[in-house]
């Protein structure tokens, strides 16, 4: 393990939301990860955060950076998803209306999340809470470096 | 595509940096290269798309556009239509040397005169400068 990080998330906290992801993003700049993997990692960061600042009661945010690649784990205690197949769904959304007129809740952060990880598990547990694993593998950074330039 | 300085962008477009325009402490955001452009007010459609360097419009003006802008690696924002961003979003936008700019004018109108600049949405990334 090249470094290890983890934050506290209170659900609701508006004025502090995108802290955690801010930071897991300048360290990985620090340790010298690549633009692309620490564009990838940081949306993750910053999805998974909101996620839990829009929809929990309380979680966990934290980044572990191995030579195998950045995995960001986030846990919550909250209401949990009941149809995970739709949560995912582009455009799917629970966030209430206040909280869309800010920019959220379009729907597409579990996709987002997704879409930028190499692995990406989620589960959940109806009135207990959520867990999100994904990963940003170090071997596909390589490659989408090597396709960029 | 030339490569214009965000000072330079502001500076056509009549447009003056409310905050995060690095108050005389060297460290000058204006000088940034703009790399283009992207208009969105959904904060994980800018997340996902915007390039790194560009510049976003939008009409959300509260601070949580500062983080998506710092974790984006945008060169700055202009809120357009004549939004006012309040006092935190300033604060923050101060400490993470983001500069904002305001416009009364609609986005779709910021968004023309950026292109007739020159700059481009997609990922263009500066070349030369």
């Amino acid at each position: 393990m090249i470094l290890e990080m983890s934050y506290d998330i209170t659900g609701g906290d508006f004025a502090a939301a995108g802290e955690a992801a801010t930071k897991i993003k300048r360290a990985l700049k620090q340790i010298g990860v690549d633009a692309q993997t620490t564009r990838r990692a940081a949306i993750i960061a910053y999805e998974a955060e909101m996620n839990i600042i829009i929809h929990a009661y309380r979680g966990t945010l934290q980044a572990r950076v191995s030579p195998e690649g950045i995995e960001i784990l986030a846990e919550d205690e909250g209401p949990g998803i009941p149809d995970i197949e739709l949560a995912m769904q582009e455009g799917y959304s629970t966030a209430p209306e206040k909280i869309r007129e800010m920019g959220f809740g379009a729907g597409m952060g579990l996709p987002n999340m997704k879409k930028f990880s190499d692995e990406f598990h989620i589960t959940s547990e109806v009135g207990k809470g959520t867990r999100v694993r994904a990963v940003v593998s170090s071997s596909t950074a390589l490659i989408m470096n090597g396709s960029e330039v | 595509m030339r490569c214009m300085k965000l000072r330079d962008v502001a500076g056509r477009l009549g447009l003056k940096a409310v905050a995060g325009d690095g108050g005389g402490t060297g460290d000058d955001a204006l000088d940034r290269e703009v790399s283009g452009g992207y208009v969105s007010d959904l904060l994980s459609d800018v997340m996902a798309h915007a390039c790194e360097g560009a510049i976003w419009v939008t009409t959300q003006a509260h601070q949580n556009i500062v983080a998506v802008a710092v974790l984006t690696g945008l060169a700055g924002v202009i809120i357009a239509g004549g939004v006012k961003p309040g006092d935190e979003t300033l604060k923050k936008a101060q400490e993470e040397g983001i500069p904002l700019f305001v416009s009364d004018l609609p986005s779709f109108e910021v968004v023309g005169r950026l292109y007739t600049l020159g700059l481009r949405g997609g990922a263009r990334p500066c070349q030369g400068a």
